[in-house]
């Protein structure tokens, strides 16, 4: 793993000058290392990590869990990733356990996600039931604590 | 009036230097805005894991004094550790003394061994209270200058140059705060030799062990004929970022546990339980958090060791702890006015060099246990305040 992924993996947002500063690279070197993190796929992409009890357009979660059945040639993966496809969801799993497929669906509304379960993803030839959770209230969301009192970082200005 | 009192303040104490960094906290303390590169402590807080046994240790109930020694579970704990990490092995039972911090068992060392006047060996520059501690155990310390041009590793021929006769103990802190100092094995070995061959008890405090980057951590108590004239003392504080909950520990011979455990019963009587329960889950289940905190101190060790040999303070790379000790004399400058300029005109904090031993001077102690952000503009300041000077 190069120097730009680990100093990502610590989770401070830091451009790619202050990356480069960080690291003693030039501006160019943190570039190359992005860009080949990207071209081997172990980072994806960047998104924002909203607070889901703020953000509106997040009104509606559900975790899903499907039943599918699996094919002779692939498995479970024709059917995860044709369920994948759809911008209402957000992640989705191949599960041990109980169940085939963890999905986890965002939505505007209670009604828009029941209706996305109900018409898109339950009708999909292969799916063989579904049973959906809504998400009540998020107190961690990707790392982030989520309104929870700060922690009180009160070291001395000088110690030995 | 104040005066007055004096008469009643033991001599020795009055003797006592007060602390370089007490003084620079003042100074620091009614200043707003400034980035402190002077916190000799970890900015992690404890992970979560260590204080959620500490809250589940309350809701037990468990609010009672332990064994004078510690806790046996957590003797069980230390003795596995150190046996695993440091290739010494002691006795849970009787070998394994558990302490308010490594200042504590330090303390309590001294008092234990030292008679009126017994001179004690130890490296300069050092941790601020080494000296005052010996001082307060009526001992005479000695010191042993370390160097930039050697990296501030300990070396044998230092301490053969500094003995003299009456050196009773030979006091070493490995990797060493404020300077990131190390000892190579084989100048290690020889010291250990020379340990022996004048007969010389060791006090090995290596809190910062966790903290070591690159070669190996070597402890002094496993070369030969060293374990029965060593205490080994270590803590929690620095390796998983536990400084408030005062805990640390001593490990010695029978013998020698059993006269610190006289003082430290009588005074401290024991270490509170509650940081106790939280050191045996940092033990048993806390190396991936520690790892974790090197190699963001390592990061950051590199930025400012680059930056400041850029802007022309030149510094060594320390392949320990979480201090840099750059040589400010380019500047022209002495380490006092150094520190105490660079405060006013940038509102950067770093500590005299000074306040850690006379050879200290023309130095200056930076803790980069800060945010990435934080060190970042800290240097900027540094390299503006630098160029001024010129």
């Amino acid at each position: 793993m190069n120097e730009v992924f680990k100093l990502l993996a610590e989770g401070e947002r830091l451009n790619d000058r202050q990356m480069a500063e960080i690291l003693g690279l030039s501006v160019e070197e943190v570039e190359a290392q992005l860009a080949a993190l990207k071209e081997k796929e172990l980072l994806l992409g960047w998104i924002p990590v909203l607070n889901p009890e703020k953000d509106d357009s997040l009104a509606v979660r559900a975790a899903i869990e499907v039943k599918i059945t699996p094919e002779r040639d692939g498995g479970f993966n024709r059917l995860a990733q044709r369920i994948s496809r759809f911008d209402e969801v957000e992640s989705c799993y191949l599960m041990s356990g109980g169940y085939d497929l963890l999905v986890v669906v965002k939505g505007a509304s209670l009604h828009k996600v029941a209706s996305f379960v109900s018409e898109r993803l339950s009708t999909i030839e292969g799916v063989l039931s579904t049973a959906t959770h809504f998400m009540l209230r998020a107190y961690k969301e990707q790392g982030y604590l989520i309104e929870q009192p700060a922690e009180d970082k009160a070291r001395l200005d000088v110690t030995p | 009036m104040s005066e007055d009192q004096n008469r009643f303040i033991a001599d020795h104490v009055i003797g006592l230097p007060r602390s370089g960094i007490r003084d620079f906290f003042e100074l620091v303390a009614g200043m707003k805005d400034v980035i402190s590169l002077g916190i000799g402590e970890p900015d992690f807080t404890t992970p979560w894991h260590i204080r959620e046994a500490a809250i589940y240790a309350l809701e037990k109930g468990r609010t009672f004094y332990t064994s004078n020694l510690g806790l046996i579970e957590l003797r069980r704990e230390i003795s596995s550790y150190v046996g695993r990490n440091f290739g010494l092995e002691y006795n849970p039972q009787n070998e394994v003394l558990v302490t308010v911090g490594v200042s504590e068992a330090m303390d309590i060392a001294l008092r234990a061994v030292l008679n009126p006047g017994d001179k004690v060996l130890y490296q300069d520059p050092c941790f601020v209270s080494y000296h005052p501690t010996v001082m307060l155990a009526h001992g005479v310390g000695v010191a042993i200058k370390t160097d930039a041009e050697s990296a501030f590793t300990l070396r044998a021929e230092e301490v053969k140059k500094s003995w003299e006769p009456g050196c009773k103990v030979l006091m070493i802190n490995l990797p060493c705060n404020p300077t990131g100092g190390v000892a190579e094995r084989k100048e290690l070995e020889e010291i250990a030799k020379f340990a022996v061959e004048k007969d010389m008890l060791v006090i090995s405090d290596e809190i910062y062990a966790e903290m070591t980057y690159e070669g190996e951590h070597v402890s002094i108590g496993t070369f030969p004929g060293m374990r029965e004239r060593t205490i080994f003392l270590h803590g929690f504080s620095k390796g998983w970022a536990m400084t408030g909950w005062r805990l640390g520990y001593a490990c010695a011979p029978v013998a020698l546990t059993e006269a610190m455990m006289k003082v430290h019963q009588y005074s401290m009587m024991c270490a509170s339980i509650i940081a106790q329960d939280a050191g045996i889950e940092a033990l048993r289940n806390g190396d991936e958090a520690v790892k974790k905190m090197r190699q963001a101190y390592q990061r950051r060790r590199d930025l400012v060791v680059r930056r400041f040999n850029e802007i022309g303070i030149a510094c060594h790379k320390p392949s320990a702890t979480f201090y840099a000790f750059p040589n400010i004399t380019s500047t022209g400058l002495d380490s006092v006015t150094f520190a105490k300029r660079l405060l006013e005109e940038e509102s950067v904090a770093m500590v005299p060099g000074t306040a850690f031993g006379k050879y200290g001077e023309g130095f200056v102690r930076c803790s980069f246990a800060t945010s990435y952000d934080q060190l970042v503009e800290a240097c900027n300041r540094i390299e503006r305040f630098v160029n001024s000077c010129k």
